[in-house]
């Protein structure tokens, strides 16, 4: 009988998320049903603002607002596949650490949203942007894209978990979603403004500072708690 | 003390008039669970009599 | 088996009392009491019950979240029914908040809405997510599985609430003057009894009302429970889907 030692936490969610990005590989439904989305969303407000080009406070709300909705779409789909074909079950009866399904959960979502987040970045400077970001303007957005990602990553993955074990499971994910994501939106938005702005502007620290709070209360949060929701 | 009421009277009132109101919904709704409890418990007393009075006549026909 | 110290109802009648007593004493301070206010005029009287509905809201949804916290150590169905009765009556206390506010909100800005004021739109936004409570625990039939994802959810969204604040204070307009200048230790003698009165008053009011919530479900569980053994069913409760705790029957 082999006495190989259980699987580090480490390792068991490289393979938990390795699993996840070849399954996209293989049949890549979210993330192009997330592109579809930012793509037919960037058309809608174009019709509905009744503009060519917005910027400003304006672009940074149709930006993240999209990518907002569009993230709700790939935590919709995070544990879908887990829960219909037996994987949660499997996971549970495996020696691995189950944390471990959280970091990887969240590391694939986070992935997924950074995929998309840069994707809609470009396209909207193409279709919608009036002003053309400089190099700095576009570095600084890059590093609100990530920081912005990576809360929604947390938090989605912690709904997604609650979500998934209920009976309304869509509804259930955007009504929780979106409240949480309120003061992540409030900082991303606020930091956007200036960097989409004709004239250009530079990134203010304090929403940094609020959003990398919010990444790590949310992050502690789903640490201390998602063992609960993994229970059987 | 003047004889008209000061203005905006009409907003505080109605704002302490919400409060008040919520208050009564909630006592309404108190008293029609203590009816239905009532209710259920004159049924449940109406039951064990009726079995107790069961018990009764069969162990004096046993008997 | 001792069952007079597992009562809910235990102390209500006292908590109901003070409850009036207090609330009222709020009221008469705050109409024939405390000064009139010499910016916002004869309105700004919906303070003594807008601020104190305000705050007995926040305090509920945080015993939520720590009777939320205790339920996951402990398993016991008190600790859930407690965070479920708490943030019940969170939302409720909250709704009369919003209503107030926005009276207030006329009263001084001549609008219904004020998207300046970032306390109020601070309690719109955890209302929003509060009012997500009852529906998530709806749809989990296990009620285990229905006690523990609540908990989860009422810590979570306790600790949600000063992030959320943090940033809608920090996204308002640094011009604009506060609508609601006078809160909290900035008020002078007289308002400061008049308030401190309502806010007891109200939060005695919140006590109250929990405590009768639990002891009302309490009983009716009973009632179900006696129901049972006379009529002889089966020890299954109803499976009934819902959203509210089962009680233990002591």
């Amino acid at each position: 009988m082999s006495t190989a030692r259980p699987p580090s936490t480490l390792s068991a969610a490289r393979t938990v998320l390795y699993k996840e990005l070849t399954l996209e590989r293989r049949a890549p439904q979210t993330l192009t049903a997330m592109a579809l989305f930012c793509a037919s969303a960037f058309v809608i407000f174009h019709f509905a603002l009744a503009r060519n080009e917005v910027e400003g406070a304006l672009a940074a709300g149709v930006l993240w607002v999209t990518l907002t909705l569009a993230a709700l779409l790939g935590i919709g789909r995070s544990f879908v596949a887990d829960r219909e074909e037996g994987g949660l079950d499997g996971f549970l009866l495996a020696p691995a650490p189950r944390i471990s399904l959280l970091f990887a959960k969240a590391a694939a979502l986070l992935i997924f949203l950074l995929i998309i987040g840069f994707f809609a970045a470009l396209l909207f400077s193409v279709m919608l942007l009036g002003p053309t970001p400089d190099g700095a303007q576009w570095a600084s957005l890059a590093l609100l894209i990530l920081l912005a990602d990576l809360g929604i990553a947390l938090v989605g993955t912690l709904v997604a978990g609650i979500a998934i074990q209920t009976r309304a499971r869509d509804l259930i994910t955007s009504i929780l979603a979106l409240p949480l994501l309120i003061p992540l939106l409030i900082a991303v938005t606020k930091a956007s403004e200036p960097l989409l702005s004709v004239g250009g502007g530079t990134l203010a620290w304090r929403w940094l500072a609020l959003l990398g709070l919010y990444d790590l209360i949310f992050g502690l949060l789903a640490y201390a708690l998602f063992d609960y929701l993994i229970e059987d | 003390m003047s004889n008209t009421l000061p203005p905006n009277s009409g907003y505080v009132a109605a704002a302490y008039l919400v409060f008040v109101a919520i208050l009564l919904v909630y006592v309404v709704i108190m008293a029609i669970r203590a009816a239905r409890v009532e209710r259920e418990l004159t049924e449940l007393l109406a039951q064990s009599q009726e079995r107790g009075a069961q018990t009764a006549q069969n162990e004096t026909s046993n008997a | 088996m001792s069952t007079t110290k597992n009562l809910y109802g235990r102390r209500l009648p006292g908590y109901a009392i003070a409850t009036a007593v207090v609330l009222t004493a709020a009221i008469g301070l705050a109409f024939f009491f405390a000064p009139i206010e010499a910016d916002q005029g004869f309105s700004q009287k919906i303070f003594y019950i807008h601020v104190p509905l305000a705050i007995v809201t926040l305090g509920g949804f945080i015993f939520g979240g720590i009777f939320g916290i205790k339920y996951l150590r402990s398993g016991e169905s008190r600790d859930d029914l407690r965070s479920y009765t708490a943030i019940h009556q969170g939302v409720i206390f909250c709704i009369g908040a919003l209503i107030t506010g926005c009276i207030w909100a006329k009263a001084s800005w001549g609008q219904w809405w004020v998207w300046d004021e970032p306390t109020l739109v601070s309690f719109l936004i955890i209302f929003l997510l509060y009012t997500t409570y009852q529906p998530l625990r709806f749809s989990i039939e296990d009620p285990e599985r229905q006690a523990r994802y609540a908990a989860v959810f009422a810590v979570v969204a306790g600790v949600f609430v000063p992030v959320n604040f943090i940033a809608v204070r920090l996204a308002a307009p640094l011009i604009h003057p506060r609508v609601f200048s006078n809160s909290g230790d900035s008020l002078p003698g007289d308002m400061r009894i008049a308030f401190y009165t309502a806010l007891i008053g109200t939060a005695l009011l919140f006590i109250t009302i929990c405590k009768y919530e639990m002891s009302s479900k309490h009983s009716r569980a009973q009632l179900a429970a006696l129901r049972r053994s006379i009529g002889g069913e089966s020890d299954e409760p109803n499976a009934a889907r819902r959203a509210a705790p089962r009680v233990a029957v002591r």
